[in-house]
């Protein structure tokens, strides 16, 4: 028999549509309006402006370097985190989250002051000794404070892929004789593949949306440390709204770009195993 | 051989007390006891994944307590397989040689002899997501089985197949038994299954071995590989 329509199922369908319809749209209104806002010419001239252009490479570079280290640091804590029990693992657990639940801003101050300490100044001479570069209000600046924000969603998602795979693989593997790390670098990393793009994709798409810490402890210099973001902040200061909604719709072409450049790449990996 | 003498260990608020079995050389005894009374901790202690509070444990007159578990040379078949699912099944078969750099020639022959034994040869290069549960059966027993354990640990390997294929897997696991001479110890709660293949059965309960009786088989092991 035919069920009649519309059904209670019918009713459901309609309430998980409708609330996708209604975030969709509002992401899509936003960006029609943006997209009406300016004018091809503007964007034309913002994408060859040196200052921009130059926006643009750093944003890149930074976010692809600190999504990299975001992985790096994330795929190791979100396996201990899942893994392991020992004292003192919720009070880390929380202290994990406190980059994403502070301000951004007051990272940024907090990164500042950090650097004024006398660790801080030692770690700073240190690095200007070996690379010839400061640290704030530097390039690297700006990848630190991406990194403090980012590295904290990677964590999150590497943590959930580990508790969503099967812990008894990496036990079966160290009966066949391999020690913990072969356990882990055979077997638990190929498992979290998916989730290793996911996590290194969050942490470039969050690097890249970053503004409060990177004014506060990196500055906003044109041609130093000037990222897309602060870019957008700098031309509405000084009153180019049109400019600094096309620096918005370029953000969101290359985010774009580069996340479905990402995830198709993660998709090949995974079909060549 | 396998013999356990005053094995305790504690998990959280369980805990498994003054254990003590033995498991003759080329026996192959089946434990068996109600659901949550231990078994798979048991099992998880002899193969090195759980520390013990006390006791020992002998393998072929050796103690393995102290050792870790890729030191210990027991091959273990979980409840749930734990296939490597990113892994061909030849790769499976073959991942304890792997990680002991044995030569590809020989990994090679070896996954082929036991693909052959398991009757898989033609799944060599499938992905585990692509089996069926009985052919994950053999692969699991498989990939146990390549680095030729001394002791075979089966945790309820066949709870979750249809009664044909679990005929069938009785069957393979005489002919597996006598092409490799191992000592296994098979939890389950099947008595069929226990009367089918053990020659030796013990009763765990109340966290203590509680009765430990040699029996016949229902049918003879089989000469056939």
């Amino acid at each position: 028999m035919i069920p009649r329509w519309p059904n209670r199922d019918t009713w459901f369908l309609i309430a998980l549509g409708g609330a996708l319809g209604f975030y969709v749209l509002l992401i899509l209104a936003m960006l029609v309006v943006d997209a009406a806002y300016t004018r091809f010419d503007v964007i034309w001239r913002a994408v060859h402006d040196p200052d921009i252009l130059f926006a643009v490479k750093l944003s890149v570079f930074s976010c692809t370097i600190s999504a990299l280290l975001s992985v790096l640091v994330a795929v190791p804590i979100g396996y201990l985190m899942s893994r392991m029990r020992f004292p003192g693992r919720t009070l880390i657990d929380v202290c994990l989250d406190i980059p994403i639940v502070l301000p951004p801003l007051v990272i940024g101050l907090s990164l500042l002051i950090l650097f004024q300490t006398s660790a801080g100044r030692a770690l700073e001479s240190w690095f200007q000794a070996l690379t010839g570069s400061r640290i704030t209000y530097e390039v690297p600046a700006v990848i630190l404070a991406q990194f403090m924000v980012a590295c904290a969603f990677a964590v999150r998602t590497m943590r959930a892929t580990f508790d969503q795979t099967n812990p008894r693989a990496e036990q079966v593997a160290l009966t066949l004789g391999c020690t913990r790390a072969q356990a882990f670098r055979l077997v638990a990393l190929p498992e979290a593949w998916k989730g290793v793009i996911t996590a290194g994709t969050l942490a470039w798409a969050r690097a890249l949306g970053e503004f409060g810490p990177i004014l506060v402890f990196a500055g906003a210099t044109r041609q130093r440390t000037e990222v897309l973001s602060t870019t957008v902040f700098l031309e509405l200061s000084v009153g180019r709204l049109d400019t600094a909604v096309a620096v918005s719709l370029l953000m969101i072409l290359i985010a774009v770009l580069v996340l479905v450049l990402v995830r198709r790449w993660g998709a090949l990996g995974e079909g060549a195993r | 051989m396998l013999r356990i003498s005053k094995l305790t260990v504690e998990a959280g608020t369980f805990s498994l007390r003054d254990i003590n079995l033995h498991v003759p050389q080329g026996s192959y005894a089946i434990l068996m006891g109600a659901t949550g009374l231990g078994k798979t901790t048991l099992l998880e202690a002899i193969c090195g994944l759980r520390r013990l509070t006390h006791g020992t444990i002998q393998l072929d007159g050796r103690a393995v307590e102290a050792l870790p578990a890729r030191e210990r040379g027991i091959g273990y078949v979980p409840q749930d397989l734990a296939l490597f699912t990113t892994m061909t099944v030849a790769e499976n078969i073959g991942f304890a040689l792997h990680i002991r750099h044995v030569p590809a020639s020989e990994e090679q022959a070896r996954v082929q002899e036991l693909a052959n034994l398991l009757g898989i040869s033609q799944l060599l290069e499938r992905m585990p997501a692509a089996l069926s549960g009985g052919e994950k059966q053999r692969v699991a027993l498989g990939r146990a089985l390549a680095a030729k354990p001394r002791v075979l640990l089966l945790d309820e390997p066949f709870s979750a197949l249809d009664d044909q294929t679990r005929e069938d897997m009785y069957a393979l696991m005489r002919a597996v038994r006598h092409a490799t001479g191992a000592t296994v110890l098979h939890v389950t709660h099947s008595r069929s299954e226990a009367q089918a293949l053990g020659d030796h059965r013990l009763v765990l309960d109340q966290g203590r071995i509680v009765e430990q009786t040699p029996q016949v088989p229902a049918t003879a092991p089989t000469s056939s590989t």
